[in-house]
């Protein structure tokens, strides 16, 4: 497993291999890879965006990307997991998250990725400040992708 | 007691700081510290509470030595 929140721009696409030819080591079992890659858009709500700071909360943040990726070993028995989270200042078309599932067949890898990616919407702390023509703003969540947590 | 309290995003914007170290009561819960932190202040509606990296239900009990952290709903992905 590798979790891992980065401060400068990174390739998911040179991280997968890196990963698959220091960790994974062209594992033979491996029969499924599932990839899923984040970017910044250069709009959100009808504006258009300019730059975006992403801030986590370290330890916490750690920690549940951590147990996310071990929820999803367990569930779908899958072999190995990625996570890698920019935070920092970022720019249009820059990789904001690195989410792979490594599993015997197709549907473990697809569910898992998936279900990582959904909880890391939910539950892990990072949040979002876009910079727009009309000056900073804090993202929302957006409807159907809040979570579940106890509020104040 | 002594408790660590940490602030982020618009709630440390709200609250003009990034954390602070408090003496408290005893069995003091989340929400009557948030509560008296924000006594004066206007608070977004929907706040999430951590103590110790975990997430917690408002009525959570704090212990000597604990770290809370209030912030908004998360944005990451």
């Amino acid at each position: 497993m590798k979790i891992e929140i980065m401060n400068e721009k990174f390739d998911p696409w040179q991280s997968l291999v890196d990963y698959k030819k220091n960790v994974l080591q062209n594992n033979p079992k491996i029969g499924a890879t599932s990839v899923f890659v984040g970017t910044v858009r250069d709009f959100n709500d009808d504006e258009e965006v300019q730059n975006m700071e992403l801030e986590h909360y370290p330890g916490m943040t750690e920690k549940y990307l951590e147990d996310i990726v071990n929820t999803a070993i367990k569930k779908y028995k899958i072999i190995d997991g990625l996570i890698i989270h920019r935070v920092g200042l970022l720019e249009p078309t820059d990789p904001i998250v690195l989410v792979a599932s490594w599993s015997e067949h197709r549907d473990n890898a697809f569910n898992a990725t998936r279900d990582i990616m959904e909880a890391l919407k939910a539950e892990a702390p990072f949040w979002k400040k876009e910079s727009t023509d009309n000056g900073f703003r804090w993202v929302e969540p957006t409807v159907g992708e809040e979570s579940s947590i106890d509020e104040v | 007691m002594k408790i660590y309290v940490k602030y982020f995003a618009s709630v440390r914007d709200i609250m003009g700081k990034g954390s602070e170290d408090l003496k408290v009561e005893a069995s003091l819960s989340a929400n009557e510290l948030w509560e008296s932190l924000t006594v004066d202040k206007k608070t977004p509606v929907r706040i999430l509470i951590a103590v110790n990296h975990e997430y917690v239900n408002k009525n959570f009990k704090l212990k000597d030595g604990d770290e809370i952290a209030f912030f908004p709903p998360v944005t990451g992905g």
